[in-house]
């Protein structure tokens, strides 16, 4: 993975310092909380409902045991001993004291973590397929891009106090893990007809209150124009975006209003000025940051598929994880093994710091150091010997971190909500919990098959819930929790927004909604579909009929 | 109000006229873009140099063609959250050629400063108890750039290069 240099680790030390010295002016009431505030942001510290919030990055989801060890730490130290992944490739700590920020920061800085850009009106953490540089489906590691990037987001001097904030997701592999459609820039890698490898820009496609799939701006770009056509991308925004309005300054507002067709005629207007510029990234530079992400030291294998099928017929639980949670590798005798975070009942995405220490030593014996975070808030680890997966799953199993559901329904994306969000209007959480309590069933969720529940508090949809094949939207109706339910949403190639199936229900009755739903499908469904192609196929109406009945629809 | 521009506290030899107060007979005047185009003849017949004070919603393509006659260009940010006018910099800079003087003016912040230096700015409107002091620390903030600007200073990956 990706090292700092000296001009990184200046760059992150030197931040670190500054960031201590506006702590200490806030503190010291030379600054107010209304200047202070968007410097925090811009260094990941949010004010929730009992404490600051400090959010830190997992650049493009990768991470090293080393860091791991360190989130263990700062977990340990400075927080309640647990922290959170988020559906942003982030960890938030949520029992932060202002005071102690500048130490978490520098902490970080020293193992080459940031919270830099973690939140703000500026260009946010760059995210990516979890499995890149090992999926067997992968046409071109995307994280050597990101990576590029990175550096060029971070304090970018024009682009840091834009309209609203930004973010970029970039897959190089046809099936996308990353939800590019629904980014304010989508990269997607792939071939043109000349054979060479470049990229799709969609731009516009976002969540939140007005949610979006992202429109192509661009059918191919090369990688040495990336950072000059982003550039441009970004200038019109921060010219053009609306600033007087918070929920209509994203730029999926102003290329909806204006069409992608004019929006794209802009951005290549600007673009003529500066393709052939100072921001053309030179192949050394590529092959410089491509050599950080050279495949490690794979042992010649072959893929141990007859002895693994012995293994599993001996072993029903070791069975249904293999099928569950690993996945081919490109390399043959290796498997991609993902870690569960969603344990019946537990919190999605949270992670005590004993378990990370666990899983970074588990990394270090079984995978290369390196662990992945996933935006479906899972962990995973992408370069296992198929040797090593019985003894491996034995250990995750003895932490709880082997739930085999990995795509299924109990795969729960969650928002924190109510429980420490200063935004939410309503618990998420409980409803995750309620729900993988009700569906724990393994044999149960098998027989399902690929399923997404996403969960926000509110509609700021931080957890993703118009991409859920079912999304749940916590509302607030005169003072009570209610739950907006959407159904058909996907993230993936073929992303779509869910529909909303009917009036919001309250916590109580949202599991058996679910089981309705979930009713309905199996008796719909055709062979061995997906809920997601049974709903594509049927509609709506069946659902409503089995959640609402058939008078509460002419209402 | 203080005026630091080249580093220097300076006194500012421009009267601004862009608000209530009127145009002084003689001298230096800063003025906004609509009395430049009501006045255009007249404020050119003074011969004495001119400023133009441009808010956030005004580009400076408005003004592009006219550049060659304006010593200072004042961009305005109205917040300090409000960050248009770092791309009007850049493309005053370095796609206009403008050479004069560039003055942050409005709510100018000094943790922003080094974003408006790198981005072609080249005097501030600041206030503080001690504004050349907090410009200076202000600036000693960061020494490492990822990006490269009109303001010449070389980037990270410019200087890996050269390695």
């Amino acid at each position: 993975m990706y090292r700092y240099d000296g001009f990184d680790a200046k760059f992150v030390a030197e931040r670190a310092a500054q960031f201590r010295r506006q702590v200490t002016r806030r503190l010291a009431g030379e600054l107010t909380e209304d200047q202070f505030r968007p410097l925090r942001l811009m260094n990941g510290l949010y004010l929730q409902l009992h404490a600051y919030m400090l959010r830190v990055n997992v650049p493009y989801g990768t991470l090293s045991s080393k860091q791991m060890r360190t989130f263990a730490h700062v977990a340990r130290t400075y927080d309640k001993g647990f922290g959170h992944f988020t559906t942003r490739q982030n960890i938030q700590y949520n029992w932060i004291k202002l005071e102690q920020a500048p130490d978490i920061i520098k902490e970080l800085a020293n193992a080459e973590i940031t919270s830099i850009q973690s939140s703000g009106n500026c260009v946010r953490n760059i995210t990516s397929d979890q499995y890149a540089g090992c999926a067997k489906d992968e046409l071109s590691d995307p994280r050597i891009y990101c990576e590029l990037l990175r550096q060029y987001s971070f304090l970018h001097p024009e682009f840091s106090y834009l309209p609203r904030k930004f973010k970029i997701a970039v897959t190089g592999s046809p099936n996308d893990r990353a939800a590019v459609a629904v980014h304010d820039i989508g990269l997607r890698m792939h071939r043109n007809e000349q054979d060479e490898i470049g990229f799709e820009v969609l731009v516009g496609g976002g969540l939140g209150r007005t949610p979006y799939i992202g429109q192509t701006i661009r059918n191919w770009l090369a990688p040495e124009d990336l950072l000059s056509y982003v550039e441009a991308i970004l200038r019109v925004y921060n010219m053009q975006g609306r600033r007087d309005n918070i929920h209509k300054a994203r730029i999926k507002i102003i290329v909806n209003q204006m069409g992608i067709d004019k929006y794209r005629e802009l951005v290549d207007k600007e673009w003529e000025f500066t393709k052939n510029g100072a921001l053309k990234v030179p192949d050394d530079e590529i092959e410089r940051i491509r050599a950080y992400f050279a495949p490690p030291a794979y042992e010649r294998l072959q893929d141990l598929t007859a002895e693994l099928a012995v293994a599993r017929k001996a072993d029903r639980a070791f069975d249904r994880w293999l099928r569950g949670n690993v996945i081919e590798h490109k390399v043959p005798g290796y498997a991609i093994v993902n870690v569960s975070l969603k344990a019946p009942g537990r919190v999605p995405g949270d992670i005590t710091a004993d378990k990370m220490d666990a899983v970074a030593d588990i990394a270090d014996k079984y995978s290369f150091g390196e662990i992945r975070v996933s935006h479906r808030q899972n962990l995973v680890l992408v370069d296992v010997k198929q040797s090593d997966l019985q003894q491996l799953w034995r250990e995750l199993f003895a932490l709880e971190l082997a739930t085999p559901n990995l795509g299924l329904l109990s795969d729960i994306i969650c928002c924190p909500g109510l429980d420490y969000c200063a935004l939410a209007n309503a618990r998420a959480i409980p409803i995750a919990q309620d729900i993988s309590h009700a569906f724990s069933d393994l044999d149960e969720l098998q027989r399902i098959g690929h399923f997404t529940i996403n969960i926000s508090g509110c509609m700021n949809a931080c957890g993703h819930h118009h991409v859920g094949h079912i999304g749940i939207l916590g509302v607030d109706k005169r003072g009570e929790e209610y739950f907006q339910l959407t159904l058909g949403g996907s993230s993936d190639q073929q992303a779509s927004l869910g529909d909303r199936l009917g009036p919001g229900l309250p916590q109580a009755e949202v599991p058996g909604a679910i089981r309705k739903i979930v009713d309905t499908f199996l008796k719909r469904r055709e062979h061995e579909e997906r809920f997601i192609d049974t709903y594509r196929r049927v509609g709506i109406e069946p659902f409503k009929e089995a959640v609402y009945g058939s008078e509460s629809q002419a209402a | 109000m203080a005026l630091i521009k080249d580093g220097k506290l300076v006194t500012d030899p421009f009267v601004d006229a862009s608000g209530p107060e009127a145009l002084p007979p003689t001298g230096p005047v800063l003025v906004t873009y609509d009395q430049w185009q009501a006045e255009r003849a007249a404020l050119l017949a003074r011969g004495t140099p001119l400023g133009i004070r441009l808010h956030s919603d005004q580009p400076p393509e408005l003004i592009a063609a006219d550049l060659r006659h304006f010593a200072l260009v004042a961009l305005e940010f109205p917040k300090f959250r409000d960050g248009r006018a770092y791309s009007y910099a850049r493309l005053l800079r370095e796609r206009y050629g403008f050479t004069g003087e560039l003055r942050a003016v409005g709510d100018v912040l000094l943790e922003q400063l080094f974003f408006m230096l790198r981005t072609g700015f080249d005097a501030f409107d600041v206030q503080g108890a001690d504004p050349l002091g907090s410009y200076r620390t202000a600036l000693g903030d960061l020494s490492v750039w990822y990006q490269p600007t009109g303001d010449g200073r070389p980037t990270a990956m410019q200087l890996r290069r050269k390695h």
